[in-house]
């Protein structure tokens, strides 16, 4: 079958101390092939263990992922993946960083060009191609890393908050191309935020988890993302069912974050 | 201490004075001017230029004042040397007094006091000469040509004419002079301020001495032996090391089993000064190259192995999991990101070994060498030649701090992404 199957996911750490935490606890998520989901939850819900899991950085306790029908035993680059910040390469030029993949696999090198040049003119940065990649400012630095990830031609990116360390215009911004890259390449996408207006808009699926043990709590199939790929984002969040959906799911984890941290009525 | 004030005053002179001129001129345009809070934000104190230049020059000044050096126009007082004389009169047991003349020569530093004779004049006693040479006493034995001996009961009683004790002194102005226990007479130039030679030597003899050592050559080698074999020791010595040491600490960096392996050994020869070694060394290896080369391997060798291990531990996580993500193997991620990842800590290692290894080396020469820098200023040290001694010691700062200027040029050059990620 193809896609990505995740089933019965379950992820505990022991702790020195003899103690353990349930990290994750029985996920099942089935994506089909150019789905895009974000996940959603409070903090210490399993978001980023269960992307690293999927990336095959760690190994779940129980439960296992297909990816097209075969097992994930450990990171591929089948799998791509884009982090909040600090995973470009700051010793090679913008170009060296987005055609590392295919470097590794031995391409020739006016392939590799043609690769970079044609992704860097996508994201935008066709000027910034022998720049050292710390001359660029945040916004830019991600714009190389989802081209780094695209130039590997990947089943699956997974994306760990790859927005969350920008300000409020660049994020808004690279929302607008994060979709559009989706949609331009078909390419199953799992984004990770703890911002629920970006859940909302990048989410054909939307996946909000609960912590302690960190399990899927509710999904949704969203039109937003659909939306959002030909209009301005500012209109989609006007939009029918945006803000009814966003005050839910804030509310929502308004409660989780209660249960966690112990109701604020109380201590006023 | 006097030295000292006269630094201080020169200081705070200059503060002031600079001030003062500049009070005129308007300061530069540029942001820090704006700042109104600048006590205590350290981004707002910048080396003033001036100050720099002063301070060289001041560091000059009191050198050369303190030496009667002739490229300083003011000195602080010299000792006395030339000729002078003075009067004593002797009393006899009897009350018969008279009055001769003590003639004296003082040679300069460095020169030899001649004797010279003159004429014995009339009367009881007798003219002397004396010759000495500057910031030395002499004891003159005024009654071996007088009639009035001292074993017969006659005593000096006055100085030109002032009364003298057995404990007092008279000043004749260029110099004093004061009674022996046995009542010969103590004569001792006035000794001035300036430095004997043997302690400081003014700036243009060590000049003089550099160019003459550069051209001469000083115990059987070349200045440029001496400054090259350090150096040459030094590189090898800092080469193997690293050829050791990067690798060693990749390994600890990277693998459990070398980390617990050699943790112990790296973690207790760090703190042991590579000085310390020196006599182990010399025991083992004896004075020639081999020992001086296998310290200095030592003292660059812990460095570099843990500057190594820092540059693999200090990796960004993300980095490696990218990587892999993007299909590099092993071999390939350690090339392509463990490696220039680390360069930078491994940049600053060198600079930190580098500097070790050239007071190693240093030190080293002075115990037992043929050749060398330290073997240099240790070697005329023996024969008192201060003059070689702080001019070596000059050369041996010198290129310490090229070689640093050197590491941090290669660094911007190779590292430019240091602490910029």
């Amino acid at each position: 079958m193809s896609g990505l199957d995740i089933n019965g996911l379950s992820m505990r750490f022991d702790l020195p101390n003899g103690s353990s935490v349930q990290a994750l606890k029985d996920v099942s998520i089935s994506l089909k092939p150019g789905e895009l989901m974000s996940v959603l939850g409070p903090s210490g819900c399993g978001k980023t263990t269960l992307l690293n899991i999927v990336a095959g950085f760690l190994a779940p306790t129980e439960g296992k992922i297909e990816l097209n029908g075969h097992l994930v035993t450990g990171p591929d680059a089948e799998r791509g993946m884009v982090f909040q910040k600090g995973a470009l390469f700051e010793w090679m030029s913008v170009r060296e960083n987005v055609d590392f993949g295919p470097r590794m696999k031995g391409m020739p090198k006016a392939e590799r060009d043609k690769i970079a040049d044609h992704l860097l003119e996508v994201v935008g940065l066709q000027d910034f191609k022998e720049k050292a990649v710390y001359e660029l400012s945040g916004g830019m630095q991600q714009r190389v890393a989802l081209a780094r990830c695209l130039a590997n031609e990947p089943d699956i990116i997974l994306m760990d908050e790859p927005l969350g360390a920008l300000d409020a215009l660049t994020r808004e911004k690279m929302q607008g191309l994060v979709l559009k890259l989706w949609k331009e390449t078909g390419k199953t996408i799992i984004l990770i935020t703890h911002s629920v207006e970006e859940a909302l808009l990048l989410g054909e699926r939307l996946l909000v988890m609960a912590p302690r043990p960190g399990r899927i709590h509710k999904e949704y199939r969203l039109p937003f993302a659909e939306r959002g790929v030909n209009a301005d984002l500012r209109d989609v969040k006007k939009s029918e069912g945006f803000a009814e959906t966003r005050d839910e799911i804030l509310s929502m984890i308004w409660e989780m974050e209660e249960e966690i941290m112990g109701r604020t009525e109380e201590v006023a | 201490m006097t030295v000292l004030l006269f630094y201080l005053a020169l200081f705070i002179g200059a503060f002031v004075l600079v001030k003062v001129i500049r009070g005129g001129m308007t300061s530069q345009k540029d942001f820090t001017s704006l700042k109104t809070v600048t006590f205590g934000d350290e981004s707002a104190v910048r080396p003033d230029r001036a100050a720099s230049i002063i301070s060289v020059v001041v560091i000059f000044v009191i050198w050369g004042a303190f030496t009667g050096s002739k490229l300083i126009p003011i000195h602080v007082p010299a000792p006395f040397t030339g000729e002078t004389q003075f009067t004593y009169t002797v009393e006899a047991e009897d009350g018969q007094r008279d009055d001769a003349t003590i003639f004296v020569r003082v040679a300069p530093f460095g020169e030899k006091a001649e004797k010279f004779e003159v004429e014995p004049g009339e009367g009881l006693a007798s003219n002397d000469a004396v010759a000495m040479t500057a910031s030395r006493s002499a004891t003159i034995l005024f009654d071996k040509n007088d009639e009035l001996k001292r074993k017969s009961g006659a005593r000096v009683v006055a100085i030109n004419g002032q009364e003298i004790s057995a404990d007092g002194s008279v000043d004749t102005g260029d110099g004093s002079v004061s009674l022996s226990g046995k009542g010969a007479i103590l004569f001792t130039p006035s000794l001035g301020m300036q430095m004997n030679p043997i302690w400081l030597p003014a700036p243009e003899k060590v000049v003089e001495r550099f160019f003459e050592i550069a051209d001469e050559g000083y115990q059987n080698f070349t200045l440029w032996e001496h400054l090259g074999w350090s150096l040459i020791r030094v590189v090898v010595g800092f080469v193997l090391g690293s050829i050791v040491g990067i690798p060693l600490g990749y390994a600890m960096g990277l693998s459990g089993w070398f980390r617990g392996w050699f943790d112990p050994i790296v973690e207790f020869m760090r703190p042991v000064p590579p000085l310390a070694l020196i006599p182990l060394v010399i025991i083992w290896f004896g004075i020639w190259e081999t020992g001086k080369i296998f310290l200095l391997f030592l003292a660059a060798l812990w460095i570099m192995t843990i500057a190594a291990r820092a540059g693999v531990s200090g990796v960004n996580i993300s980095k490696i999991h990218a990587a892999y993500s993007l299909g590099a193997s092993k071999a390939q991620i350690m090339r392509h990101v463990i490696v220039p990842n680390s360069l930078p800590e491994i940049f600053t290692g060198a600079r930190v070994a580098m500097g070790v290894c050239w007071g190693t080396v240093v030190a080293a020469e002075l115990v037992a060498a043929q050749k060398g820098a330290g073997m240099m200023i240790i070697a005329a040290s023996k024969f008192q030649l201060t003059d070689i001694v702080i001019m070596g010691i000059v050369l041996i700062g010198i290129i310490g701090y090229g070689i640093d200027i050197l590491m941090r040029k290669a660094e911007n050059w190779l590292v430019p992404w240091k602490g910029r990620s």
